[in-house]
């Protein structure tokens, strides 16, 4: 299986390209066709990147899989998977059947709903398996362009603002890295990302209009890679745009939104800013831990102040984001471990969340927290699995929320410590939050007259539920199954760090005497 | 000798007289009765042409003692030209029929325009150039006012006969200060002036005063206020013209000015450019976002589109004007997409350019409404879509030379532009319903909007290998 990796990416687009020529017809049966083709491509891309998770070898630091063909311009498509990728294609591969089962209710326009889906499928995987630089832009923003039309077209009341903002803003922040990718391809000669990640940008203080730039060129690479991070992860102060995409995007939308798309951000911490520009990563660390442990008090205290349910969630979605830039840019073993765990944890909490949302909007059309209450009394099995995510969302121990945000503590602890103590409170301000939207929505007496015929979750909406439940667990009681897979790759990429520190450290002692 | 030479501008003498003989068919023929076979004639030849030019090889031949050159950097703008001027032609003859506008003047003064867009590219010499920029000029502000009974498009004409004259001054005035200095016409005579006597302040101010001449031809602001008026006014099929096949010839004739007459001191004219490219780019993009009229708003599309053209031109080197021409190329295609959707725009059987009659666009023709998204995208410069690569190109070139500042201000740029292109695909996917436009039956047009879509997808693969055949012509523009 020499294109296993290219089978994988290209097999939604491949399935929605035939929904799009072949299928016909806007009535009942050719919309569950729609359905069904759609969820058999996503089921055959997972069973297809489980191969891949088999063949892996951890052991081996190096990319794995890897197939290259020539292209324009001197670029190549290459593709290839290392440990820090592998998991996030997986958590791609098994989201997406879900998030189509999701869906099954849609009536408006399904067979488009499943075109756009897939072709986001293709595109996210392609983010995490391009291992060229224009290659991977090109997956990195065209996302934007299926994203903006599932919120606009399926998403609510505001949808046209929401889609707007989601496409400019992104659309802005990863501009300025697209100029500092030509700069880093007139610079090294290539944009082939195992090259580059042995190149050394140069790190000696230049002058720019006037100002005295410590880290040189590859502060400016930094920055222009982190603007468009930033603004994907979210980070505060530029998350803004998440709250109003979450809430207005449809069910599926957001549950692909949180789980997978913001990882991207963080993927790309990972794979550009920290093994790349070592020397400005270690410039601007401080900045990022202190944005970081900002974001975990600032948005859990917003949160806790939300009406709108989908709202509450985003606003600690941008918290748990917070864990997984101050767990990278702590830069030591225990810190990237963490971070790389709680993405994946947060993939599954934060996807279960918004299902989870989304199965009482189907049924009463509002997300206001004050509009429910006293669920618990017709829907126990719904309040019982709201209750084992609400747990895990605050990081109980036992559940994969807690290795998570404990790796990135024990990270940070180590670098920064008041850091890890603004960031910890946000932890109890978390478990507020999470806790007492619980209490008002599942618990207490069933008073309201809207809600006395409410039905609990059907077959369909416990199937969806059902691995994410499993996966929250095992991963929460048997973390190995990740730090395994990621550990050495992690360890290799913490040396090199490690060691261009030292490199850099050496030659300015050296230009100093 | 002179066989010779006529040989080398055998296309251009092809086509003026193949035009000077249309006339007089059309005239002592059976005037506008003729007028639909006299357009698929010139088509044709067009497309002829274009494959004759196509197959000359690389080697540079002058003609008319260097007043004419031939390489390969006039053939590849030389085909572009051609074939994008018939199959505009070809796209706007149903439009121009349904509405009485198809005289037989109309393609006899394509072909003339198309012949002075030639000598352009060709040009080796002042006096050349201005031949040839007046013959496409002359021609062009006739074709403006081809709608005679329409108050709005014989203003247009007006406007753009008087501007243009204007800049033709401003050319004129140029080229002879540039004569003055240098004692010669000649490009060739030009640069071997310059490089054995330096820049004289006159020289500057001839090619300062030129490059606003010819700025004018591209809509480069500051001299773009023409655009949108007569884009507006003139019959659709002719504003596509406008929008394609001159702004190739001009920008041709900005790259071939410079570097064949100035590529010595890039740093005089670079700076000039740079100046004109981020203008043109933010006007374009934050000007757009006021129109309601899809006309208009292509008018202002095309000055942001030139600006990053120019970026390409204001890098100085062959790299940039390889990038400023696979630009054109993806520029022009795109365009040709987008009129071809215009021109199937009705209601009640009139034609409607408001873009908020494109609501809910998507459920009425779900392929043609996909096909525009496609393009709407590619001009936004979104990848994968092609549009993308265009703007890669002629980034890369301005960083690698050194203007990365020039390279951010144009992605800046590009976010503002996405704006108003987003918005349309907002009126086709999620505006609320209206009364629907008409259906129209249109193969032509629906047939190239939907190929030019699909260049736009299909191109990520390898760009057509256009890539390679831009390259030839830049180094034998760039020594």
């Amino acid at each position: 299986m020499l294109n296993l990796l290219s089978i994988i990416t290209f097999t939604p687009a491949i399935a929605a390209l035939i929904l799009a020529v072949f299928l016909r017809g806007a009535d009942e049966a050719s919309q569950a066709n729609a359905k069904w083709v759609a969820l058999v491509a996503t089921l055959a891309t997972f069973a297809a990147s489980l191969i891949l998770l088999i063949g892996f070898d951890p052991q081996d630091t190096g990319f794995q899989f890897v197939e290259e063909h020539e292209w324009i311009m001197g670029f190549s498509y290459k593709m290839g998977v290392d440990g820090i990728s592998i998991l996030f294609v997986m958590l791609t591969t098994a989201l997406m059947p879900i998030t189509i089962g999701a869906c099954w209710n849609v009536t408006h326009r399904v067979k488009e709903y499943m075109i756009a889906f897939l072709l986001l499928e293709t595109l996210m995987i392609g983010v995490f398996t391009a291992l060229d630089l224009v290659l991977f832009y090109l997956f990195f923003e065209a996302g934007l362009i299926p994203m903006f039309l599932i919120i606009g077209i399926w998403g609510g009341k505001d949808r046209i603002y929401a889609a707007f903002k989601f496409f400019l803003y992104t659309f802005l922040g990863s501009v300025l890295m697209l100029v500092a990718m030509i700069a880093m391809y007139v610079d090294a000669g290539t944009t082939d990302i195992p090259t580059l990640l042995t190149h050394q940008f140069g790190s000696d203080a230049l002058g720019l209009m006037g100002w005295q730039v410590v880290g040189g060129m590859q502060t400016l690479l930094w920055l222009a890679f982190f603007a468009s991070f930033a603004v994907k992860m979210p980070m505060w102060p530029v998350h803004t745009w998440l709250p109003d995409a979450h809430v207005q995007a449809p069910t599926a939308g957001s549950v692909i939104l949180a789980a997978v798309l913001l990882k991207m951000g963080g993927y790309g911490f990972l794979r550009f800013s920290l093994p790349m520009f070592p020397v400005a990563s270690d410039i601007f660390a401080p900045l990022v831990l202190w944005l970081s442990a900002i974001a975990i008090v600032y948005t859990s205290l917003v949160a806790l102040m939300q009406e709108d349910m989908k709202k509450l969630i985003a606003y600690s979605s941008v918290a748990h984001m917070g864990f997984v830039t101050m767990g990278i840019f702590a830069a030591n073993q225990q810190g990237l471990d963490g971070a790389i765990f709680q993405m994946i944890s947060h993939g599954f909490i934060s996807g279960a969340l918004f299902l989870a949302v989304g199965v009482i909007y189907d049924r009463m059309h509002t997300r206001e927290i004050v509009a429910y209450g006293g669920l618990v009394n017709r829907m126990p099995v719904y309040a019982a699995i709201f209750l084992l995510f609400t747990m895990a969302n605050v990081g109980l121990p036992g559940t994969s929320g807690f290795v998570g945000e404990f790796l990135t503590f024990l990270g940070v602890f180590q670098v920064n410590t008041w850091v890890a103590f603004f960031a910890a409170t946000g932890v109890i301000l978390s478990a507020g939050y999470a806790l007492w939207l619980f209490r008002r929505v599942v618990m207490g007496e069933l008073i309201k007259e809207s809600l006395k015929s409410i039905k609990d979750m059907d077959r369909r909406e416990k199937a969806l539920m059902a691995p994410l439940v499993v996966m929250t667990l095992l991963l929460g009681v048997y973390p190995a199954l990740v730090t395994d897979i990621i550990g050495p790759s992690v360890a290799a990429l913490v040396d090199g760090h490690a060691l261009a520190l030292q490199a850099h450290e050496a030659a300015s002692q050296l230009a100093q005497n | 000798m002179i066989a010779a030479d006529l040989y080398t501008a055998l296309p251009e003498i092809v086509l003026a007289l193949f035009a000077m003989a249309a006339l007089m068919v059309g005239v002592y023929g059976g005037k506008d009765r003729l007028a639909e076979p006299i357009l698929w004639a010139t088509a044709g030849l067009m497309v002829l042409l274009a494959l004759f030019v196509g197959s000359k090889g690389l080697e540079v031949v002058t003609a008319f003692n260097g007043m004419y050159i031939a390489d390969a950097f006039a053939h590849f703008s030389k085909m572009l030209i051609l074939v994008s001027a018939a199959v505009v032609m070809v796209m706007g003859q149903g439009y121009m029929a349904a509405r009485g506008l198809l005289k037989f003047e109309y393609p006899i003064l394509i072909a003339l325009s198309v012949v002075g867009m030639m000598l352009m590219v060709s040009s080796g010499d002042l006096i050349a150039l201005y031949m040839g920029l007046e013959l496409q000029s002359l021609a062009l502000y006739v074709v403006a006012t081809m709608n005679r009974d329409s108050v709005r498009s014989t203003e247009a004409g007006l406007k753009y006969f008087i501007l243009g004259a204007l800049a033709s001054g401003l050319l004129l005035y140029g080229a002879s200060l540039t004569y003055g200095y240098a004692g010669t016409t000649l490009f060739a005579g030009i640069i071997t002036t310059i490089s054995h006597d330096g820049m004289s302040v006159g020289l500057l101010m001839g090619l300062a005063f030129m490059l606003a001449g010819l700025a004018f031809k591209v809509s480069a602001v500051p001299f773009h206020m023409w655009t949108p008026d007569v884009y507006e006014g003139a019959p659709t099929p002719v504003t596509a013209f406008f929008a394609t096949a001159p702004k190739v010839a001009a920008m041709a004739l900005i790259a071939r000015v410079v570097h064949e007459a100035f590529g010595v001191v890039p740093g005089d004219w670079s700076q000039i450019i740079a100046f004109l490219a981020v203008a043109s780019m933010f006007l374009g993009a934050i000007a757009a976002i006021g129109q309601r009229d899809i006309k208009r708003l292509m008018a202002y599309s095309s000055i942001s589109h030139m600006g990053f053209a120019l970026v390409g031109l204001a890098a100085g080197t062959a790299q940039g004007v390889q990038g400023m021409l696979v630009y054109m190329a993806i520029y022009v295609t795109m365009n040709i997409g987008v009129f071809a959707f215009i021109l199937t725009m009705s209601r009640d059987g009139r034609a409607v350019t408001d873009i908020g009659s494109l609501r809910q666009y998507s459920r009425a023709e779900p392929l043609r409404a996909l096909a525009l998204l496609i393009l709407m995208f590619s001009l936004a410069g979104v990848p994968p879509l092609v549009g993308f690569f265009g703007k890669f190109y002629v980034l890369w070139a301005a960083v690698n030379a050194g203007m990365a500042w020039l390279a951010v201000a144009g992605v800046i740029a590009s976010v503002i532009g996405a704006f108003y292109y987003l918005r349309i695909v907002y009126y086709m996917y999620f505006g609320e319903e209206i009364e629907p436009m008409d259906s129209v039956r249109a193969p032509v047009q629906g047939t190239l909007l939907v190929v030019s879509a699909a260049i736009m997808v299909l191109g990520v693969i390898n760009l057509f290998g256009i890539e390679g055949l831009a390259a030839l012509a830049a180094d034998a523009l760039v020594k």
